[in-house]
């Protein structure tokens, strides 16, 4: 705990001498309704110290030792958001292409292999400058997935993602979080799908399963890539139908990954098997069409029936879940209104997605030692007449501002 | 006079702005059966920026028979809602159901006719297909009229249609009685980009505005063709009158006129210059919008209200001094040039100014369903900026000010006695994330009850399918 701190306090300095980043100072949050998202579940009048960007203590009557003390007035106070899977950093403007960096370069430009393409990472395209940041982050926002696209079609293997924190730091990327992004959609034969799956997995493996002059999907890099994930690593697997749900779950298992269900509309049909192999489904609450014949039986009580068996979840915004990844928020409190337990929802935002991205140990909870990433709101948290009073990352305050309260307060009205 | 000849006179009195046009797809709406209800002890949000607490709504013959407290069932049956919220049927204004029904398979892609930046002869309701599941998911929401528009593709995408939000086997079943059609017009990138990307006009702006002018120019001379046909056949038959009085042949006589070739596109754009057709406009920027008023001035007709509008709040007082309402989402943003300076503040600016008409519109089969909680956000943002927006004037953008737009708010869009009997009973206010429908009543009919999900309509696509897990 000691070396943590030094070390921390040694990083605070070294962070201090970058022009954007103000030095971590300690802070006392009087007087929260906390909700720490672990077994102790929600303090209704509680303070929560933070030392060095990182939780020092979370409790009652705690000194404040220095530290700048934040009146909270009994206002709830939660882990901050994860926003979901995200092209948050890698798309300004959606159909602007100049300004959109998430997809891996489409099979038929000229020259480039033909896809899948696990080796390309979509993280190295990420600006932490972008404004849809600085939009998301007001609302709470402090985490979110960049995920590669498969802007190019069917691309069975999307490339890599991760989860990026939000504060405008250049090393946004938290590498703990790694995961590569998979496709079993609607649009090209499933199996044919799993075709390339299972032929990439094969080149991936060590010789002496491929020859010189085998035909061959993957590049050299790719081959690498793969074999990473298959041993252990994440991949998320953008699915909905509970017949490819369970192919996923025969994939993973053949070849060692662990897999992560995106989407999922049918996910509550096989919910069982889901929690056995404890695979998490990160769904959006709010699908409840048949938007295609893979989400015939989408309900909006998904959450609640998979939560219900154990299964964990985390949400994501499917619809617009990059200049709308507030909007999981929403999306969780209609997942309260049918069924799911509060604070269910509350940790499919938080304790959850760090939990399924390896970094369960560090965010997503008010706990001591876990990184003080906090959000101050005006009343309930998932409630959609609530906003974000105040969001903090590593402990500091962040700017309230984005570019869009600037654009409301330069054509504000006059008040009636 | 015979049928033909009726017809022809009603079409060229019509053509030149007498009467409307006869609808050839006349609406076979009927309302369900409905015994009186009296609705007691709720607090009121009645459409017309009222708020009355512990007060009772009573329905008679399909009709708001009154609003007030402690009103006498007088045998009507009696529900109480102590400690829930009443509120007119929602009214969504921009919706795409049935045109783009689920399932989003190839052969339901019905809502756009890009075949041309011009079609003004093709109507939403010819490709509504009953059976979009999203109708239904919509009334779970307490929407009980909507507007199917056709699709921004084209610069004039053809005509919309107002709909009761009841499961019909037909269009026509569905379709609001005497509510007068839409015409949708898009502003900006889309239309620039579908033709454009095909080598033809528009690929830019300019060609978008040289588009509609032109497409109302024609319709200008097609007017005039009809009134000189109308004038013509007026002297004609003024003439005959007078022969078959006489008795006899002179010299002189008038040939009968001859009918203009009818033209489907025109036809609608005429309907939009005499004012029988709301216009409705796909417009995102603010300078757009202002372009379009000054076109709308140049033809002499009226916009009914700019959709979607992510920069209506920079030219709020001016929409409001023209009576154009904006039909807005709360939060949608940044997915084209056009929507990137999106403010959360948007429908709460445009209904700040005196006569501002804000409407929450969906766009969406996901929004639609839940156009209360979008209320909420833009209620909430617009207080954070310091206007006074309680519920009772929140809710006028979901009900009161969406009927204005659509033409009939004569009809819905308020609990005021007299108005059709849509309403909706909430579990708790409205504008909550927590809130539910549990009643929704049409015409005085209970249309959707959450408390008995057998009684609850669905689509026939839904039924039998395994994965529905009904089997």
């Amino acid at each position: 705990m000691r070396a943590n701190h030094a070390m921390a306090r040694v990083l605070a300095c070294a962070l201090a001498a970058l022009p954007l980043a103000a030095p971590a100072q300690d802070l006392l949050i009087r007087n929260a309704w906390v909700h720490t998202v672990t077994e102790r579940g929600t303090l209704e009048r509680a303070d929560v110290l933070v030392r060095d960007g990182r939780i020092a203590a979370v409790g009652t009557g705690l000194a404040a030792g220095g530290a700048t003390v934040v009146e909270a007035n009994g206002r709830p106070l939660t882990p901050g958001l994860f926003g979901g899977i995200t092209a948050l950093g890698v798309e300004e403007v959606s159909l602007e292409p100049a300004t959109v960096d998430n997809a891996s370069p489409r099979d038929d430009d000229k020259g480039m292999p033909p896809e899948p393409r696990p080796e390309f990472d979509v993280t190295l395209s990420f600006n932490p400058d972008s404004a849809v940041i600085g939009v998301n982050r007001v609302e709470g926002v402090t985490l979110a997935m960049i995920a590669p696209g498969a802007v190019s079609g069917q691309a069975v293997v999307a490339g890599q993602g991760a989860v990026a924190r939000l504060d405008g730091r250049a090393d946004a990327i938290v590498p703990a979080s790694r995961t590569l992004f998979a496709n079993l959609k609607a649009g090209v034969s499933r199996a044919g799908q799993i075709m390339l799956l299972e032929q990439a997995a094969r080149e991936a493996k060590p010789p002496p399963q491929m020859r010189d002059g085998d035909f061959r999907l993957l590049t050299p890099a790719g081959r690498e890539a793969l074999a990473r994930y298959l041993a252990g690593g994440r991949v998320a697997f953008a699915v909905d139908r509970a017949a490819d749900i369970r192919q996923v779950l025969a994939f993973a298992q053949r070849h060692g990954a662990r897999p992560i269900v995106v989407g999922g509309a049918q996910a509550w049909q096989v919910a069982g098997p889901l929690a056995q192999a404890k695979v998490p489904v990160i769904l959006d609450p709010l699908v409840d069409l048949p938007d295609s014949f893979d989400q015939i039986g989408a309900t909006l009580e998904n959450a609640a029936r998979l939560h219900a068996v154990g299964v964990r979840i985390a949400f994501t915004n499917l619809n617009d879940g990059t200049h709308n990844a507030r909007k999981v928020r929403q999306a969780a409190g209609v997942a309260v209104a049918h069924g799911l337990p509060f604070e269910a929802a509350l940790a499919a935002l938080t304790a959850n997605p760090a939990e399924i991205f390896g970094l369960g140990a560090q965010f997503g909870r008010i706990a001591p030692g876990y990184v003080a990433d906090l959000v101050l709101w005006s009343g309930d948290p998932l409630e959609v007449t609530s906003v974000a009073e105040q969001v903090w990352i590593d402990g500091r305050a962040q700017s309230m501002r984005s570019r869009q309260t600037e654009l409301r307060d330069r054509y504000r009205p006059v008040t009636r | 006079m015979t049928l033909a000849r009726f017809l022809l006179l009603a079409l060229a009195a019509w053509a030149a702005g007498a009467q409307a046009a006869p609808d050839p797809f006349k609406s076979t709406y009927q309302p369900a059966a409905s015994t009186p209800t009296l609705i007691r002890n709720a607090t009121v949000l009645d459409g017309a920026g009222r708020r009355l607490d512990g007060a009772d709504v009573l329905m008679r013959d399909g009709k708001i028979a009154a609003v007030g407290t402690g009103l006498a069932a007088d045998g009507a049956t009696v529900v109480d809602a102590q400690g829930r919220w009443v509120t007119p049927g929602l009214i969504d204004v921009h919706s795409h159901l049935g045109v783009y029904a689920s399932p989003g398979v190839n052969a339901h892609q019905d809502g756009n006719e890009a075949t041309d930046p011009v079609t003004a002869g093709v109507w939403a309701e010819h490709g509504v297909w009953p059976q979009d599941p999203g109708f239904y998911t919509a009334l779970a929401g307490g929407v009980t009229t909507l507007q199917v528009l056709p699709g921004s593709a084209n610069l004039i995408g053809g005509r919309g249609v107002t709909l009761r939000n009841v499961a019909g086997t037909t269009m026509q079943d569905m379709k609001f009685p005497g509510a007068p059609h839409g015409l949708k017009m898009a502003c900006g990138e889309n239309p620039k980009r579908v033709y454009g990307g095909k080598g033809k006009s528009p690929s830019t702006r300019m060609g978008n505005v040289a588009g509609y002018r032109q497409a109302f120019a024609d319709a200008q001379d097609y007017r005039r063709q009809w009134e000189k046909y109308q004038r013509e056949l007026a002297a004609y038959e003024a003439q005959q009158k007078d022969g078959k009085a006489s008795r006899r042949k002179r010299d002189g006589d008038l040939k009968p006129p001859i009918e203009p070739r009818r033209d489907l596109r025109l036809e609608t754009l005429v309907g939009a210059m005499n004012g029988e057709i709301q216009v409705h406009i796909h417009c995102y920027r603010a300078d757009e919008m202002a372009v379009m008023l000054d076109l709308a001035r140049e033809f002499g007709f009226k916009v009914a209200a700019f959709h979607h509008g992510v920069e209506a709040y920079k030219i709020a007082e001016r929409l409001a001094q023209e009576g154009v309402c904006g039909a807005l989402w709360a939060d949608w943003w940044g997915f084209k040039m056009e929507a990137y300076d999106a403010v959360w503040e948007n429908i709460a600016f445009v209904d700040a100014p005196a006569n501002g008409c804000a409407i929450v519109h969906s766009d969406s089969a996901e929004g639609i369903q839940r156009l209360n909680q979008e209320a909420a956000k833009a209620m909430s943002r617009g207080r954070q900026a310091g206007l006074d927006i309680p519920p009772e004037r929140a809710i006028r953008w979901i009900t009161s000010n969406a009927a204005r737009s659509l033409g009939i708010a004569d009809q819905v869009g308020t609990l005021e006695p007299g108005k059709r009997a849509d309403v909706v009973i909430w579990n708790r206010e409205p504008f909550s994330v927590y809130a539910l429908t549990d009643r929704v009543y049409v015409d005085g009919a209970l249309r959707y009850d959450r408390a008995a999900p057998a009684t609850q309509p669905e689509s026939d696509f839904l039924l039998g399918q395994p994965a529905g897990g009904a089997l």
